[in-house]
């Protein structure tokens, strides 16, 4: 599969890795198409303005090249902002935030957008 | 310009660099430096011996006449022809006149299929295993539309087809039986004594498909009652694009090409003599004292891939197993994946993970051997060559095992594995 710069950037050195202990919220999703999995941890904290934001977060994938770059993406996108604007993270915009990804590896960034909203619905429900 | 072989240390060194300045991940980086290529994916297809190449460029721009041709230039290029096809006939105890050159291991699996079905018109049924070459499968697939019945064989767990499977499955529409010989995925070597036994006493055709033990493991046609056998050049350093077809005298197909009736009218067209020649060549040159080399070399992979925790060899363990073969599951993470961090260390494998497919289909192979489809994901195939030193083993062997310790601490199922326990 050949992959663009960015994307190997960040399946090669992926950012936030691991796992949060006593996290608020973890997401975890299946691919059944690929059988990809992605866990998503995340700690929330009130910001200046007393709204809500991602204090910390951390992936850990099972997963191809373009499922590693795409968690690790959308933790590097999510990380510091309000959850309101956390939720409305598209998987285009992690796509796009990777100068793309190749066609067939779109469900890729489906999954991680996917685990991020259960993570934060898992907080919700709180 | 092949690229130029370095030595493992300074591939190292390179990769301090990378590391250092990521910028240069840009693939033009590895041009630029001629980082070295440890190339292991010759069952895909293998580098072109210079011997062959030498060969093949008399034959584009000295012999260069066609072989119907009846003047000196048509002469010089058909005793290049029939000299080939001795070579190839000798190689499996054949005759000449059995051996029918093609365009590679695609057309000669399908020339037998449809060939052998479109001529009788009074057997139609195909036995065959789940673990063939899509070209047999999806021949088969199409054969099944035109009226062909087929039975697909299941395989055991190492990938060996039960001998009794096949003799229960023959019957009286029974018009042949393909195997593989060599697996292109795990390795595994089907016993052709025992399965051309088998079609002899039942009075049904056998057809293999040799192209990954073509000289690598023994084929006698004589001995193994075979009667067609698919071969092709590109798996053995020579070109890509050539193949043939053994067809045992006496055996009637019928084309798949109609034309000017070059290979006795069972494939027309120009015979592609450099190719032809180079396939030869390729043949002529090989030797077991190689397959020795790389048994050795396959073993000491096999070993040092096991001393990895949670790995899981893919196929037989023995000699009935490729010379070249190597595929393994590493629990927990994606083969894809691992592919893509050897490749960032300059080495180049392959994997039935449904993530490196253009269809996100896993290996029907490895699936057949009964692997869960998240095992099948997590494997690589490793396929070396004669040109395959020691030195890219052991790189290739300190390597893997830090991708797969970083893969790992990446992965939420390592995890699950541990609290289960």
């Amino acid at each position: 599969m050949k992959y663009n710069k960015k994307i190997l950037k960040h399946f090669l050195h992926p950012k936030n890795v691991g796992e949060i202990k006593n996290p608020d919220a973890i997401g975890k999703v299946g691919n059944p198409v690929c059988g990809d999995i992605i866990e998503i941890y995340i700690k929330v904290d009130k910001s200046k303005k007393g709204e809500k934001i991602i204090k910390d977060i951390k992936f850990k994938t099972f997963g191809c090249a373009a499922a590693i770059a795409t968690s690790s993406m959308i933790t590097e996108i999510a990380k510091g902002k309000t959850l309101d604007k956390v939720k409305k993270i598209t998987n285009k915009e992690v796509a796009n935030s990777l100068d793309g990804l190749p066609q067939i590896k779109m469900h890729c960034s489906n999954l991680a957008s996917d685990a991020l909203k259960k993570a934060i619905e898992n907080y919700e429900k709180k | 310009m092949p690229l130029k072989i370095v030595d493992v240390k300074s591939v190292e060194s390179e990769n301090n660099i990378l590391r250092k300045f990521p910028i240069f991940y840009h693939t033009n980086f590895r041009r630029i430096v001629k980082m070295k290529v440890v190339y292991f994916d010759n069952a895909a297809t293998t580098k072109v011996d210079e011997r062959v190449i030498r060969k093949m460029l008399i034959c584009f721009n000295k012999k260069y006449g066609n072989a119907s041709s009846k003047h000196e230039k048509g002469r010089e290029a058909k005793i290049e022809l029939e000299k080939a096809r001795r070579i190839i006939a000798k190689s499996i105890n054949a005759k000449s006149k059995e051996i029918y050159f093609t365009s590679g291991g695609t057309e000669s699996n399908n020339l037998a299929l449809k060939g052998l079905f479109f001529q009788n018109k009074e057997k139609n049924h195909i036995i065959t295993t789940k673990i063939e070459h899509d070209c047999v499968l999806n021949t088969c697939k199409w054969l099944e539309t035109q009226g062909a019945e087929v039975t697909y064989l299941d395989v055991d767990e190492k990938g060996f087809v039960n001998s009794k499977d096949i003799e229960n499955s023959i019957k009286k529409k029974t018009l042949v039986v393909s195997i593989i010989h060599g697996n292109n995925e795990i390795g595994t070597i089907q016993d052709l004594d025992d399965i051309g036994e088998i079609c002899r006493g039942k009075n049904v055709l056998f057809h293999t498909d040799a192209c990954q033990s073509y000289t690598k493991t023994g084929i006698n046609v004589k001995k193994q009652n075979i009667d067609l056998i698919t071969l092709n050049a590109h798996k053995i350093h020579g070109p890509k694009g050539v193949g043939a077809l053994y067809i045992k005298k006496g055996t009637e197909i019928t084309p798949l090409f109609h034309g000017g009736n070059q290979e006795s009218g069972k494939r027309s067209g120009t015979e592609d003599i450099p190719g032809i020649a180079g396939f030869g060549k390729a043949v002529k040159i090989s030797n077991f004292k190689e397959v020795k080399k790389m048994k050795e070399l396959r073993d000491k992979i096999i070993n040092g891939l096991e001393k990895i925790p949670l790995v899981n060899l893919n196929g037989p363990k023995t000699e009935k197993r490729l010379c070249n073969n190597i595929n393994i599951s590493f629990n927990n993470i994606e083969g894809e994946a691992v592919g893509g961090y050897l490749e960032s260390k300059g080495v180049y494998t392959s994997t039935g993970s449904a993530c490196a497919s253009n269809t996100l289909k896993q290996s029907h192979v490895l699936s057949a051997i009964g692997l869960s489809p998240i095992k099948v994901n997590s494997s690589i195939r490793i396929s070396i060559s004669k040109y395959t030193t020691e030195e890219e083993v052991d790189y290739f062997l300190k390597t893997i095992n830090k991708i797969v310790n970083k893969l790992r601490k990446i992965s939420p199922l390592i995890i699950r594995e541990k609290s289960k326990k």
